[in-house]
């Protein structure tokens, strides 16, 4: 089953690439049906997905090279399924948002014509390597997805981004492969360690239960976490996700900020808390510390961009914060409400994302200030523009509410200091949502925006979903959050960290 | 050679066992007859038949080859001791006869220009000499003998084991190296130079290696790798002689394989020499004399080691770190791939620094991996062509991409593997070394590794910036495709392909070579 969802998109960028020239609207019209089926078959796993069973479900296990002790094991827990979802769910909307993108080349300026064919080849690829990195229970399954993964996405910026997107590209890659081949030194010594226990193997089952000298552990954690900490990112290693994400085709950033940076956290809670638990437990202050930096340094930075794509870039850098606050907070509700945060801001950025393409694409420009008063012109793109981002501020009622609040109130059960500061957060998304509204669409209509169309059928397909699972998960976030507490608290049994005694808060939103 | 009596002026001939070395006659063979042929076959005839004694020479030997390590598991000594016929041997020489037919290929070029080669070498650039023999359209055929003896060199050193066989192995490989570096067709005052820095430096590290071996000789009294094995582990391991011996034996040999602080000729040479000659020298030569170096290491010294260790650690961080961040710099591809070769071969030394079972099958692994890909990616260079020859300057290549997508695709990949990306041969073999070396002990130096990795994906990922992300010039170079060098593109990619989705068979054929090590 996830051996198909892996396949089918693979093969079906294999297709779109050997499509005859000049039949674009059939690589289109492919690509869809593609992603589309996918997103059906997933679908269909996550119903069939048994919440009180074993917690790797849907487990499938081969030899790859027996030589280097490399199997080909795949498996979904409750975490990796709703991140599986939520990419499943975002590709086609982006196939269908950039239908028009890859001739456009991301709508600012006009380059020359691009090859539309290799885009949705590129886009399928992608798909394929982020459903398999989440789907990966071998080590060295997950590092090749995670490395190869960055390949697609480094030709869809460096060949349709914005101007300056070769630079961005090649930042993007060089950043995040210098931390995977950190992590691959880590990988590679995790694996001697258990060889060295008697067993070499990579599988992670395997490897959860190896008992790992502290110090070594430390190294170990410090060799993933930096590779997950340039993936997500966390404050210092940051620097590349506004070039990224600002000369990324809009719904290459939508996949970029939205599904590639998850894996960064995903990877912290799955593999660095679960096979270094006490390295983990060790440095904790340090991860919070730079957590909590960068909620407040994301969202500061945030007010002050110019530019509509590089400031979405940064409020993620501060809810990625959020995120790593959550999960190292140790506690289920934080981690818990970390995992929904993950999807939770996919779904946010990404209709940010999607809505600030459609804008970019109507103007021209991505800079603020060459938009104002498009409320009058253009209600529809105003309006789902302001949900988007409102989703982007936490508000209640919408579904980052509810993991926003899971993780403020997880950390504050056991750390108090940085959940307050990171309340400051909330003000503060505020501020930058909430002023970017004011500046680009309300107002006296300027002869900027004059003719500005509004939504079309296309684009409101592509943005309804969004918006109603946003709103839909935040009354009744009860199916994800029953999909992830089990394997969140298979992590918190690893780490051995109690929950710290109910206090009154815990009643009301423990499902 | 101890059993070579002279008594009573009668000599008894040695016993030589010819099936087991017939894969190295064969050669040396077809180069002898290749010679005839440029003696007795009349000028129209002969380019024909040179290509055609020197395919069927190599696949007749690869085949030898094949069928001696399928047949029984080798492990013995041939020819007196001189020669030894093993597993890990047998790997690479069929690894080096693989990589020199794909490298015969590009030399055998025809469909570019009259060939690649320079019609007369003795004629002086830019004299009325050269003109009239471009002009009179003759091919310099002698380049196919040459280069059968240059591979039976290389088929030998790997093998040798007694230093003087291996230095008598070493000029064999050497010498028509030398001269088939000064015999580009353009830019030939460069070839010439080239050639001749070649032959200086690599005389200059000849002698090392002559030096080092009358050293070892005064120490072990002996040349044999398995005599001076034993005298250290009985005499111990710190007598003058022997330090001083290794030592200059060491030179020579990282010489060969262009590790630093020996890497100084690589660049020049690999800019200067014919692209073909240039593919050959980067995979055949490579593997030859990391293959010597592994020989060398684990049989003469092995129970050296923890002296040879820590300077082979610092030659190998030298090697890596230098090969990467220099070419950073570099604007002519070729001498981009030269400093990309050194850098790799810093890679290779931390697989051979493990000295253990996985170091040596993940070396033997890592050579043909690269090998291929090198192969691959310089026959992807001798196809993209200017008015005046190869679009060697990096910023001609702008824009290709979109000119040609396939091909410049390719080369994408090609870099990518050099990189080390997962699913390319070039991440399963670096890989694998990396995994022997922390097996080994040697962690930190992997840590270099991953670094050094990471500062030279930046001038592969430039190179693919260039070529998919910028405008293509208006009068960019032209893509010349013909059979032989697209078939030597294709091999080389499937195998980069082959090598990093589904290494199992090839990681398992490694492995079983490995299993017996070096026969002493």
């Amino acid at each position: 089953m996830l051996t198909a969802l892996i396949a089918i998109p693979a093969l079906g960028a294999l297709l779109v690439a050997f499509l005859p020239k000049g039949r674009d609207e059939l690589a289109k019209l492919t690509a869809l049906v593609v992603t589309l089926v996918v997103a059906v078959l997933a679908i269909a796993m996550a119903i069939g997905f048994d919440n009180g069973g074993p917690r790797f479900q849907f487990t499938e296990k081969y030899w790859w090279i027996k030589q280097f002790g490399v199997h080909y094991a795949v498996g979904v827990d409750g975490v990796a399924l709703v991140l599986i979802l939520l990419s499943v769910i975002l590709v086609p909307l982006v196939v269908l948002a950039s239908w028009n993108d890859a001739e456009r080349s991301g709508g600012v300026e006009a380059p020359p014509k691009r090859s539309v064919k290799t885009y949705f080849a590129l886009l399928l690829a992608l798909e394929a390597m982020m459903i398999g990195v989440f789907a990966a229970t071998d080590i060295f399954l997950f590092y090749v997805f995670f490395e190869a993964m960055l390949i697609p996405m480094y030709f869809i910026i460096g060949s349709y981004g914005g101007a300056q997107r070769s630079y961005a590209a090649v930042k993007f890659l060089l950043y995040s492969l210098f931390g995977g081949l950190l992590m691959l030194a880590a990988v590679i010594t995790l694996y001697v360690q258990s060889a060295n226990a008697g067993h070499g193997t990579f599988l992670f089952d395997e490897l959860r239960n190896l008992h790992i000298e502290p110090t070594t552990a430390k190294w170990l954690f410090l060799g993933f976490f930096v590779a997950f900490a340039i993936k997500a990112p966390l404050v210092p290693f940051h620097t590349w996700l506004p070039d990224a994400a600002g000369q990324a085709p809009a719904g290459a950033a939508v996949l970029l900020v939205g599904v590639l940076d998850k894996v960064g956290t995903y990877g912290m809670l799955r593999f660095c808390l679960e096979l270094f638990p006490g390295a983990a437990k060790w440095f904790t202050p340090v991860v919070l510390t730079l957590s909590v930096i960068g909620i407040v340094y994301g969202a500061v930075l945030a007010i002050g961009q110019i530019d509509i794509k590089r400031l979405i870039a940064y409020t993620s850098i501060s809810h990625f914060g959020f995120i790593t606050l959550g999960i190292f907070a140790m506690t289920t509700q934080g981690q818990t409400g970390a995992t929904l945060y993950m999807v939770n801001h996919g779904f946010s950025t990404g209709a940010l994302f999607l809505v600030a393409g459609f804008l970019i694409a109507r103007r021209g420009s991505s800079r603020i200030d060459a938009f104002g008063g498009v409320q009058k012109v253009a209600p529809l793109l105003a309006g789902t523009f302001l949900v988007a981002g409102l989703s982007g501020l936490s508000l209640p009622g919408l579904s980052t509410f509810v993991s926003e609040f899971l993780v403020l109130v997880g950390t504050f059960t056991r750390y108090k200091v940085p959940a307050i500061i990171a309340t400051s957060g909330i003000v503060l998304a505020a501020v930058y949502i909430l002023w970017m509204y004011q500046r680009t669409m309300s107002g006296p209509p300027t002869e900027k925006v004059a003719g500005m169309r509004d939504l079309s059928k296309r684009e409101l397909v592509v943005i309804a979903p969004v918006l109603v699972l946003l709103v839909v998960l935040g009354f009744y976030p009860k199916p994800a959050l029953n999909m992830i507490n089990p394997s969140v608290k298979q992590t918190m049994v690893k780490v051995e960290k109690h929950d710290p005694q109910p206090t009154i808060a815990e009643k009301g939103i423990r499902p | 050679m101890s059993q070579v009596s002279v008594a009573a002026g009668s000599i008894t001939p040695p016993h030589i066992e010819y099936g087991q070395l017939a894969p190295i006659l064969i050669v040396l063979g077809a180069a002898a007859v290749g010679v005839l042929i440029e003696a007795f076959v009349s000028r129209p005839y002969r380019y024909w038949s040179q290509v055609g004694v020197s395919l069927v020479g190599l696949v007749v030997a690869f085949v030898w080859t094949i069928v001696m390590g399928v047949s029984h598991t080798p492990h013995h000594v041939a020819a007196l001791g001189a020669v030894g016929v093993d597993g890990p041997t047998l790997f690479i020489q069929g690894t080096i006869l693989v990589l020199a037919l794909m490298s015969l290929l590009l030399i055998a070029e025809r469909r570019h220009e009259p060939s690649p080669f320079t019609a007369q070498a003795s004629s002086v650039p830019g004299t009325a000499e050269e003109r009239e023999s471009l002009v009179a359209g003759i091919l310099q055929t002698e380049v196919f003998p040459l280069m059968l003896f240059a591979v039976g060199g290389m088929l030998i050193f790997p093998a040798a084991n007694d230093l003087l066989t291996m230095f008598v192995a070493l000029e064999v490989l050497s010498l028509p190296l030398y001269l088939l570096c000064g015999l580009a067709r353009r830019r030939r005052l460069l070839s010439q130079e080239a050639a001749v820095k070649y032959f200086l430096l690599g005389a200059f590290s000849s002698a090392f290696f002559l030096y080092g071996t009358a050293l070892l000789y005064g120490f072990a009294g002996s040349v044999r790798l398995s005599d001076i094995q034993l005298a250290i582990s009985q005499k111990g391991g710190m007598e003058p002689l022997l330090l001083a011996g290794v030592a200059l034996l060491s030179v020579g040999l990282l010489f060969k394989m262009g590790a630093a602080p020996f890497q100084v000729w690589k660049p020049d040479v690999y800019q200067g020499a014919p692209t073909a000659i240039t593919a050959l020298m980067a995979s055949c030569t490579l593997v030859s004399a990391v293959g010597g170096i592994l020989r060398v290491f684990y049989v003469g010294f092995e129970t050296l080691r923890w002296d040879w260790r820590p300077v082979m650690w610092a030659v190998a961080i030298l090697t890596m770190v230098l090969g990467a961040v220099v070419a950073i710099t570099q604007t002519d591809v070729k001498r981009m791939l030269a400093y990309s070769s050194i850098a790799h071969g810093g890679f290779l030394l931390t697989g051979v620094i493990a000295t253990n079972k996985a170091g040596l099958s993940s070396t033997l692994f890592y050579l043909a991996a690269y090998g291929f890909t090198t192969v691959g990616a310089f026959a992807i260079i001798t196809m993209v062509r200017d008015a005046g020859g190869e679009a060697w300057h990096l910023s001609r290549w702008a824009g290709l991409g979109k000119r040609q997508p396939l091909l410049a695709g390719t080369f994408a990949f090609f870099l990518l593997a050099f990189a080390g990306i997962p699913l390319t041969s070039g991440f399963t073999g670096k890989f694998a070394v990396f995994q022997a070396a922390v097996s080994g002990g040697a962690t930190p130096l992997v840590i270099v590794g991953v670094v050094s990795s990471a500062i030279a994906a930046f001038f592969y990922v430039r190179v693919i910036v260039l070529m998919f992300f910028s405008d293509p010039a208006a009068d960019g170079p032209a893509v010349v495709f013909s059979p032989t060098s697209t078939t030597a593109v294709v091999v080389g990619a499937l195998a980069t392909v082959v090598l990093g989705v589904v290494p199992g068979p090839a990681l398992h054929l490694a492995q079983s070579a490995a299993s017996q090590f070096f026969v002493r």
